[in-house]
Formats: structure tokens, sequence, C-alpha cells
């Protein structure tokens, strides 16, 4: 589903260059649940952002469904992203002036969807993570955990193969980590979604089907 | 979509209350200024009283001579409008008017300060004053000489008080007496070339208007043609008797004088060479850019902070699939709803402002309002505002990197 074939990034300014990754290559098979992990600064959100385009690397070649991207425009990578990618971010990254169904509805406003349509794909992704009675809440109004799920709910309302997570429990204790865990093991066992996850939790990491690690940029495992 | 970026534009605004009043407030004052002016604008270009033939008349405002060493410029006199403009085939009347003279008049120890204007009887047959009380003067009254006078609605309140009718009661002006034989309606100052408080034959002068030779004087003339088709024929007429006046000294080599249309003779600067049009719009659109231009900066400034503190949700707008443009088109959708909120506090403001002028009586006779040309104009003005203000913003916003977006 995803191919990474010596992905590297260099970070330059006028003065120094730093080496954020260090020809990483991946395979990821579709439906496949993939943590990866390691140290602060090793280049694992940097990994992630390369694989969610949305970031490019410095080298190498990314094919995601069999499509390389090197080639792509900003609006055809946005397109792409669109249909093919859903994201959840450790500070979940909601829009606080917009409901939990407006939140939910973003990706759908970029596919030309109907009004009607997107209301309904959205109360859908909000029943699957378990929010729709918080339809009509703004983001200020929910707990660490419910915020997460409506991320969660954004990332897949749009149907997307791939979803990727940057540290989904990273702002949350342990029992609202679990519960998001659980979330995203049940859309990868039931509706096959790939999913690659960065996190410092051993323990989630666990859970998934495959753990790769870096450090300083390179993969070690 | 759009009722999201409505939702979203009204939740921004909500957010930094103090922001959006400095926003709010810079885009309904230029507003106010920029609808006065057009208000001021609408009202001399299109408010035809008592110059209701306009569309087939043509003004002759200004004579110009030129030589290697001198010029003089200015209004004409009686004997040329009277004697050179009268003998053209095309016009089928001829008015002349001379420009206001100022003079007071007293009544019970009371001073006044009229203007008082001389016209021939044509004057009265092309323009369309709405008498209020009596007529014009007829023909024999100019050819007799009497002295009888149409005056404003307002100088008749002024001189005569509450009295109803004033229609054969006498009024003082320059230290005459003349019989008052109509009253009309205000004529606005900004039609300088109608207005006067007083109306007088030009045969009731003290002086003899037809004793000056020369082209140079007093008046200004009004070119009536038969039908509108007619106008560039009797402006080409015009202009071939002006090119075969004899030239009047040796200091002199040239002749301008031009019968105008309406506009362009308004603005004609007295440069006769070339039309003052394009002084007059340049001129116009400079102070509007410039009214305008500190605003949209202020603008432009405002939306980047505004922008920068919306960088999380720019990025994971990106991130899930907006593209550069539709972020840019989100952006200035947002801009105009500010900019239509703004313009509608701005016609507000201008409407209250238009009632303090008009009851403050700034510029005699002129009642300036509110019509569906100014409140169109207003319109186009919002949204040119809000693309100017919106762009550069909007645009710097789609450039931004997502992944420093999200970081922020």
């Amino acid at each position: 589903m995803i191919q990474l074939k010596d992905i590297q990034k260099v970070y330059r300014t006028d003065s120094i260059e730093t080496l954020a990754l260090s020809s990483i290559s991946l395979d990821i098979a579709k439906g496949e649940f993939l943590s990866v992990m390691g140290p602060s600064g090793c280049g694992k959100s940097t990994l992630l952002n390369i694989m969610g385009l949305l970031d490019e690397p410095t080298g190498g070649k990314i094919t995601i469904d069999e499509q390389t991207t090197e080639h792509l425009s900003d609006r055809q990578l946005a397109q792409f992203r669109n249909k093919k990618l859903g994201f959840i971010f450790q500070s979940y990254h909601l829009i606080n002036d917009l409901k939990v169904l407006d939140n939910v509805e973003l990706p759908l406003l970029y596919r030309n969807a109907s009004a009607k349509e997107r209301r309904q794909l959205a109360a859908a992704a909000l029943e699957k993570v378990g929010l729709s009675n918080r339809v009509k809440h703004f983001p200020t109004q929910l707990s660490g955990g419910q915020k997460q799920r409506v991320a969660i709910a954004r990332a897949i309302v749009g149907q997307p193969e791939i979803i990727l997570a940057d540290e989904p429990t990273g702002n949350l204790d342990s029992a609202m980590g679990n519960e998001i865990m659980d979330i995203l093991l049940h859309l990868n066992k039931t509706e096959s979604a790939t999913i690659v996850m960065v996190t410092h939790d051993e323990h989630m990491a666990k859970k998934t089907h495959r753990l790769v690690r870096l450090f300083d940029g390179s993969q070690v495992q | 979509m759009l009722k999201n970026y409505f939702k979203i534009a009204i939740a921004v605004l909500k957010r930094r209350k103090f922001f959006t009043f400095i926003s709010l407030f810079g885009i309904s004052f230029t507003l106010t200024i920029l609808m006065v002016l057009t208000a001021f604008i609408d009202k001399v270009v299109n408010d035809n009283y008592p110059d209701r033939k306009r569309d087939r008349s043509l003004y002759i405002n200004s004579m110009e001579l030129r030589g290697p060493n001198a010029m003089n410029g200015g209004a004409l006199s009686f004997y040329f409008l009277d004697h050179y403009a009268r003998s053209l085939k095309i016009p089928v009347k001829v008015g002349i008017s001379s420009g206001p003279n100022s003079t007071n008049t007293y009544i019970n120890n009371k001073k006044i300060a009229i203007n008082y204007k001389y016209t021939n009887a044509d004057y009265w047959e092309i323009t369309d004053y709405d008498f209020v009380e009596g007529k014009a003067f007829s023909r024999q009254q100019i050819a007799n000489g009497d002295h009888v006078a149409i005056i404003t609605e307002d100088t008749r309140n002024q001189y005569f008080g509450d009295e109803t009718s004033v229609v054969g009661k006498y009024i003082e002006a320059d230290n005459v007496q003349y019989r008052v034989n109509g009253v009309v309606k205000n004529v606005p100052i900004t039609l300088y070339m109608l207005y006067s408080d007083i109306y007088l034959p030009y045969t009731a002068s003290k002086s003899d208007q037809n004793a000056n030779k020369g082209y140079s004087g007093g008046y200004t003339g009004i070119l009536l043609a038969d039908s509108k088709s007619d106008l560039p024929r009797m402006r080409k007429e015009y202009e071939e008797m002006v090119s075969r006046l004899p030239i009047p000294g040796k200091e002199w080599n040239r002749i301008y004088s031009h019968a105008d249309s309406f506009i362009t003779g308004y603005v004609r600067t007295g440069n006769e060479e070339s039309s003052g049009m394009v002084y007059a719009i340049t001129a116009i659109s400079l102070f509007a850019l410039l009214v305008m231009l500190l605003p949209t900066l202020n603008l432009v400034n405002i939306n980047i902070t505004r922008i920068m503190e919306r960088s999380s949700e720019i990025g994971v707008r990106k991130a899930f699939g907006a593209s550069s443009r539709a972020l840019v088109y989100q952006f200035l959708v947002e801009n105009l709803i500010l900019t239509i909120l703004g313009g509608l506090i701005g016609i507000l403001l201008s409407w209250i402002v238009l009632q303090i002028l008009n009851s403050a009586h700034l510029i005699p006779n002129l009642t300036l309002s509110l019509n569906p040309t100014v409140l169109f104009i207003a319109l186009l003005i919002c949204l040119v505002f809000g693309l100017l203000s919106g762009v550069y913003p909007a645009w710097r916003m789609s450039r931004l990197h997502v992944v420093n977006a999200l970081k922020a």
C-alpha cells in the first residue's frame, strides 16, 4: 500500500544541515497496522509527514497505492490526500469555532459533496466513534478523549484507505488512551484501514501488527 | 461550503473583538467618505433640475485668448453670445446668463446677502424651473427693460417671511427695486451655471450689456438643439465659428472656446486646449485611492495577524485536501463578509452624515441622498475593498507550509 524507498530528509539553514531521515525504506501492506517508535527527535513525525505527503523528502521515492507522488502538483497532492489519507494529530487540531459535526465534515468540503451527503457521512463517522450525542457541541466543550474521537471521525469520514496517526494518545490519560487505541484497532479490523501510528507508548505499539524503530533518522528495527 | 465559510467568518470576527472593531471602523469610515463623495457627484451629474433638456444642450462657459507671451481666459461677453452664438444655424435657442453677482439687501434692519443673475428670454425657454408662484419674464418685459425679478423660495422666505403670495410685491437688489414676477424652487449652488437667488432681465442691468463688443465678459451660454442627434453638428458649427473669429489684438494668435456637454463644460479647468474631464477623473480616482489606501493597508496587516493565529486551522485544512486556491477562495469570502458588514455600517453612517450635512446647509440648496446609483457604487467599493485587502493575506496564507502551520 505504501512503499518508501531510500527516503532522506535534510533540513538546511544558512549555516547548518540537519539529517532528519537517512535512507529509510519501508513497505506497508494494505490493512497493516504499523507502529513507529523512537526517542524524541529521531524523525518519527518527519517520516509520518512524508508518508502523508505533508512534506517532501530530500531524496528517495514514495509510492502510495501504486502511485508515485514526486511529480504531483500542489493541487494534485491536496486531492490525493483528500481521497486516500486521513490524519490524526496528537493535539487534535480541531477548529474550535466550528461545531463537532462541522469539524468532522471538513474533508468532505473539498470533495464537492452536497451538504446533505456531508451531514450524513459525518453523522455516520461520529456514530462509529460513539459521539452521536455531541454533534452540536464545540470542541471546547469536550474532554480530551472526546476531542480525539472527533478527530478520528474526521480522519475516517472520507473513507480513506490510509490513516496516519501522530501520537494519538499522547495527550490522554491511560484510560482514554486505551479507548482511542480500541477504536483504531476496531477500524483496522473491520474496515481494513491501513494505519501508521507514531507512538511513545510501548504498550500501545505491542497491540499493532508491526513495530518499526527509528534512531537518529535511521531505521534500527 | 459557503455556509461553512460564513460560520467561520462570524466566529473569527467574534474571537478578537477589538481587531474586528478596528477593521469594521476602517471600512465603514472609508465607505462613508466615498459614499458622501459619490452622493455629491451623483447630485451634480444626474440631478437635472432645472436643466431637463440637458441631453440636447451644449454649454459655452469660457473663452481663452492665447498669445506667445500672454493668456487671457474667462467667461464671455453678452455681445459675443448674442451676436456670434446666436448667428449659428443649428441651435433653436441660445440661452444667455451672467455669473452670479453678490449684493446685500436689507429688510426690517436685517442684512441678507443674495446673488443675482442676468438672463435673456431664451434662458427661460431652455431651462425648466419649477415655479411655485408666478411665471418667467416675457420677451416683452425683457425688451422693455422692466425691473422684474424671479426669486427662489429661500429668497422669498428670507425677504418676505411668512407671506404666502409675493408675486407683484417688490424686492430690492443692488439698490434697485424689482417687482417679483415669479418664485422658483431653489437651485443648488453646485449647479453654478444656473444657480442664483434672484434672476433679472439683462436689460434691467445698470450698464448696457451690449456696450462691450469684445469676446470676454461675465456671461455663459446654453445652445439648445432640436434633437440629441444634432449635438455633434452643433458643436462642430460652433467650433468652426470660433475658428473664423477675428483675433482681437496683436498680442493674441489663438482663440479657444468650446460648446460642451454638461459634464465636460462643468469640469473644464480653464485650459481650453484640453477638456478637464481627464483631470477630474484623475483627481477623483486619486482621492478615492488615497482614502482607501490606508484602511486597506491596515486591514491587510490585521488580516495577516489573524491568519497567523489560524495557522493550525490552515494546516488541518491543507492536510485534509484544501488546495491553495480553495484556501484563497475561503479567505476572500471571509474578507468579503467582513467588508460587506463594514459596508452596511458604512451605508448607515453615510445616511446619518448626509442628514447632518443637509440640515447644516453647508452648501446652499444642496440636498444629498442615497439613491440606487450611490448604493450600487457603495457595494462595488465594498467588493473592491474586500478583494484588495484580502488578496495578499490570502496568498500568504496559501503559501504556509502544512507542517509549519500545524506546529504553530
